[in-house]
């Protein structure tokens, strides 16, 4: 045996032994690891939600909060509504700053619980088709270091999906003791609430390690492999002539219900099956010839009032909550598939298939509930066959002349201008469509989140959202990209091959593309900046919307991003990990560089290995349409790693920033491991979490926080050589700091050496030292001097 | 017809919502009344076009008529030096914001904290939510002052939603006043 087992509790009424008679006994025994891993637990197995919290201190007086409040108000209890402005404390005597943190909290709780949730959900299915003892493989021989954040945080080696049990239980209890800090009364202090922010970003992080865990072992995903195939991503993917399934969400089993089903009755090449969201990028992991993917989250709307749809499957985490509303505008039936997202529909788990068919086909019922995936499979594709010839002729989107008849009609209030996040010109648009120019509508779409608030805001009642769709349909059709599958965890060889020259910095970063589709231009942006690093040989990761919208934009040959870089995890590698619960390979790959390259102690050893992270690995996650409150919880795991996270101005209304202040010199020094010495390092990260205003800033930002203390001369050089570079193209000036990271005159970049000298000369420079063994944790000096 | 509203519906603020500034003399009354006033322009105001002009041209020529130091956000510095004006500073729109925030900060100049900061040009609702954590944060030391073209409730000053001709004439007034250079 080598499992962890949760502490024993032996309570004796009475025993009789050779010596004596005992009465009353109470035995407790802490958590038994009980072992074949032989290496020694660290100090923090199973952290509880105080256990990190000096480490947590330790960031937090570097990048300290600041607050944006989103609200003036706290209305949580019947005390309130309470007035927080100012110094004004609440009838709990809580202030603006405690509340901030406190919402910044109840999001990531959120975050981390959904996560959770999804894992429990999926373990419980695959122990319930699989087994206990089916063994966890995500990589074969490739992957020794199987669950690197799963060790790191619990200390527990999982080998078969029943080893997971425990770990999702630890997970379950640590959320629902950080939500319960959320109650009024409980915990007082920002700084406090914020520590708990990070301890479920790392509680997250685990969530989302076990549920990509468990569906690669299971499923047989892609195993860590950087030749995942290409697959077909786009509005035009859907062979229309066929029955067209659409799965929106991101918890794959009832869409794996319905390829299988497809396959089993051989039907494969009778009905298109598409997806939107993460469950469409897990479904072309299990099957990239059946499975497409039509696009990220934002498209759901415009996608489902296309018509194009002939049966809608949704399962849980960002599905619109109108799902099923606007789904019977277009007569498509609707399956609901998991208990998180019920849409009011009857459970007809219970039912016989062939029944709930017939209630959908003969429209007595506008969707089912049904909790069981196989059962969803069968009636998803016998429904859509039925009703697929007579239900192609619905759709929700306006003939070209409906859309400039109400263009004539519009009053030019601006309701829907002021209702649209990104500010978009609609009446202007709209001006124009009613002269008979459609271009400036299309051109909405570019920048168009989906949300549809210009459709409720508009006292016409126009559909404005399917306008835009309208005038744009002809090209959307035409669109067919691809997109590489995911491909799960960083092999361990790979790590090895780049773990050197990322922390002597020869390898100048790893960009994590990640999370939603709430772009300020679109998703254009993002593609432009993996294209930007994947050419700078940086190392590109990507996972869900954002992996998708690196691939929908085309060179002037054709090709998309994944078919000009390869996926390997490597300099000048654009690398799809896979949806949203697969974030964490790329926190692992940080995590084994520090343990298989390092060879740092892993197994429950979170403080020194974040501190690793923070001072050495120059890796920074780019949210550029974060959204949700998963994208917050994602994030604060990357934060307590020490990975600093750059969100796009949408990210403002996370309403706090962790930032780091360069113009105060005592902020920067950390502690030489060798001589105990501090010593300045500089601003290096400069930032934790920040909300960049333009792409180009991000830009210049992201190669900026890829520095780190424990660069090499020569990786402190090439980094600065694209951070200055980068700056003089998009600001058109050199930066104003470049004193701060030169530490000596060998960190100047060769090519730009008079350039730079001329500035530092100007500013009184003065060479500093190197350490080569940063630390912020003073247990970690190897000789304190005498 | 001006309305002290939000220009985005739903940013609802409150109970404290910013001055309305009814007329142009109120901004130059703030910025002559100010012994340290700064002025914040983001990267907005080289995309919006005021007649043949952008609103980057207005906010130099502001900026040169109250000899008023100028923090460039996002990547627009380059434009001001394109027209011959050089910021102070350039930064992200956090970190202004965040040592704005701080009553310990010595400024761009190194001279001490900033009592009265103006703004232009940034995301309605990234600007909405810096002046949301000056209006808590910082109130004791400084005031701010939105002259963008819609009305910024976290304000303490700001001018209300208008038409872009009258934004025009109102930014115009401004600079006039002050003694346009």
């Amino acid at each position: 045996m080598w499992l962890s087992r949760k502490g024993v509790n032996v309570k004796i009424k009475e025993l009789k032994t050779d010596v004596a008679i005992m009465k009353d006994v109470e035995v407790s025994v802490g958590r038994v690891f009980e072992e074949t891993w032989a290496e020694p637990v660290g100090p923090t197995p199973f952290p509880s939600i105080t256990d990190l919290r000096a480490w947590d201190f330790k960031l937090l007086q570097r990048y300290k909060p600041f607050y944006l409040p989103f609200c003036d108000v706290c209305c949580l209890c019947t005390m309130g509504k309470c007035d927080l402005t100012r110094d004004k404390r609440g009838a709990c005597g809580l202030n603006m700053a405690a509340q901030q943190s406190r919402i910044v909290l109840l999001a990531c709780s959120i975050g981390a619980a959904t996560h959770t949730g999804h894992a429990r959900h999926l373990l419980e299915h695959l122990i319930e088709k699989f087994g206990r003892s089916y063994p966890i493989d995500v990589g074969g021989i490739s992957v020794d270091v199987e669950a690197p954040v799963t060790r790191l945080v619990t200390g527990i080696r999982p080998k078969t999906l029943g080893d997971l049990e425990e770990v999702l239980d630890y997970c379950e209890t640590e959320v629902t003791h950080l939500l319960s800090a959320c109650h009024t009364g409980q915990e007082g202090s920002n700084l406090d609430f914020e520590s708990k922010v990070l301890h479920a970003g790392m509680i997250d992080q685990v969530g989302m390690e076990v549920a990509d865990m468990v569906q690669i072992s299971a499923y047989g995903f892609p195993k860590a492999d950087p030749e995942a195939p290409l697959t077909d991503i786009g509005w035009g993917v859907a062979d229309v002539s066929k029955p067209v399934i659409l799965v929106i969400g991101h918890n794959v089993p009832s869409s794996i219900g319905i390829i299988d089903y497809l396959t089993d009755k051989g039907l494969y090449n009778k009905v298109e099956v598409v997806g939107i969201c993460c469950t469409a990028i897990d479904l072309t992991r299990y099957s990239s010839s059946l499975a497409k993917i039509v696009g990220p989250i934002s498209w759901q709307l415009r996608y489902i009032r296309s018509g194009i749809p002939d049966l809608i499957v949704v399962d849980e985490q960002c599905i619109r909550a109108d799902a099923l509303i606007e789904a019977q505008k277009i007569k498509a039936p609707v399956i609901a598939s998991s208990s998180k997202n019920c849409l009011g529909l009857d459970d007809r788990t219970k039912s016989p298939a062939k029944e709930i068919i017939s209630d959908l086909v003969e429209k007595k019922v506008p969707g089912v509930l049904i909790l069981d995936p196989e059962k969803v499979g069968e009636v998803a594709v016998e429904t859509v066959m039925a009703v697929a010839p007579e239900r192609k002729k619905f759709k929700s989107i306006p003939e070209i002349e409906e859309v400039i008849k109400a263009a004539k009609e519009c009053t030019q209030c601006n309701e829907c201008r002021r209702a649209c996040p990104n500010d978009l010109p609609i009446p202007d648009a709209m001006k124009a469509a009613a002269k008979g120019d459609l271009n400036p509508l299309a051109k909405i779409l570019e920048d168009c989140i989906g949300c549809a608030r210009c459709d409720s805001a508009c006292p016409n009642d126009f559909p404005l959202h399917s306008f835009v769709v309208a005038v744009s349909q002809k090209n959307l059709i035409k669109e067919k990209f691809k997109i590489r599958v995911g491909r799960g965890a960083i092999q361990d060889i790979e790590i090895r091959k780049v773990g050197g020259p990322i922390v002597l910095g020869e390898i100048p970063g790893i960009v994590a593309l990640v999370g939603c589709a709430n772009y300020p231009h679109g998703g254009k942006e993002v593609a432009e900046m993996a294209e930007e690093f994947a050419k700078r040989r940086y190392i590109v990761t990507a996972t869900g919307c954002a992996a998708m919208s690196i691939a929908m934009q085309k060179d002037e040959d054709g090709k998309t991003l994944y078919e000009k870089y390869p996926g390997d995890f490597d300099a000048g590698g654009i690398v799809n990990v896979g949806s949203c619960v697969s974030n964490p390979h790329i926190a692992g790959a940080a995590i084994k560089i520090a343990s298989i390259f390092a060879k740092l102690p892993l197994r429950a050893n979170y403080e020194e290995i974040a501190d690793y992270v923070y001072t050495r690995v120059g890796a920074v996650g780019v949210a550029w349409g974060a959204m949700s409150q998963k994208a917050a919880s994602i994030a604060s795991g990357f934060w307590r790693l020490g990975v600093p996270v750059i969100v796009g101005p949408h990210g403002s209304k996370y309403r706090r920033m962790l930032m780091g202040r360069k113009d105060r010199e005592g902020d920067w020094y950390d502690y030489d491991a060798r001589t105990g010495d501090r010593v300045y390092v500089g601003p290096a990260p400069e930032h934790l979490f920040y909300a960049a205003e333009t792409k180009e800033e991000a830009m210049v930002m992201i190669a900026k926080l890829c520095i780190r203390p424990a660069d090499t001369t020569k990786g402190r050089a090439i980094k600065l050589t694209h951070y200055i570079d980068l700056h003089k193209r998009l600001y058109g000036v050199l930066p104003d700091d470049i004193r701060l990271f030169v530490r000596t005159k060998a960190d100047i970049p060769i090519t730009m050496k008079d350039e730079i000298l001329k500035v530092l000369e100007k500013e009184k420079w003065k060479e500093g030292r190197i350490i080569n063994i940063p630390t912020l944790l003073p247990r970690l000096i190897r000789k304190v001097k005498e | 017809m001006a309305r002290a509203e939000p220009w985005q519906t739903a940013e609802i603020p409150g109970p404290m919502k910013a001055h309305v500034i009814t007329k142009p003399a109120v901004v130059v009354a703030m910025i002559k009344k100010a012994e340290r006033p700064i002025f914040v322009v983001g990267h907005k105001a080289v995309e919006i076009e005021l007649g043949e002009k952008k609103a980057i041209d207005f906010a130099i020529g502001l900026a040169k008529a109250a000899e008023i130091p100028v923090v460039a956000t996002a990547h627009i510095v380059g434009e001001f030096i394109k027209r011959g004006f050089h910021p102070a500073a350039w930064m992200p729109a956090m970190d202004i914001g965040n040592r704005l925030k701080d009553s310990e900060w010595n400024g761009v100049d190194g001279e001490g904290q900033y009592d009265l900061a103006l703004f232009m040009g940034m995301q309605y609702y990234m600007e909405w939510l810096i002046l949301s954590g000056l209006k808590h944060f910082a109130y004791k030391h400084l005031t701010t002052i939105s002259v963008d073209r819609f009305y910024q409730p976290h304000a303490t000053w700001s001018f209300p939603n208008m038409k872009i001709e009258d934004w025009n004439k109102n930014l115009e007034d401004v600079i006039r006043m002050l003694g346009e250079k």
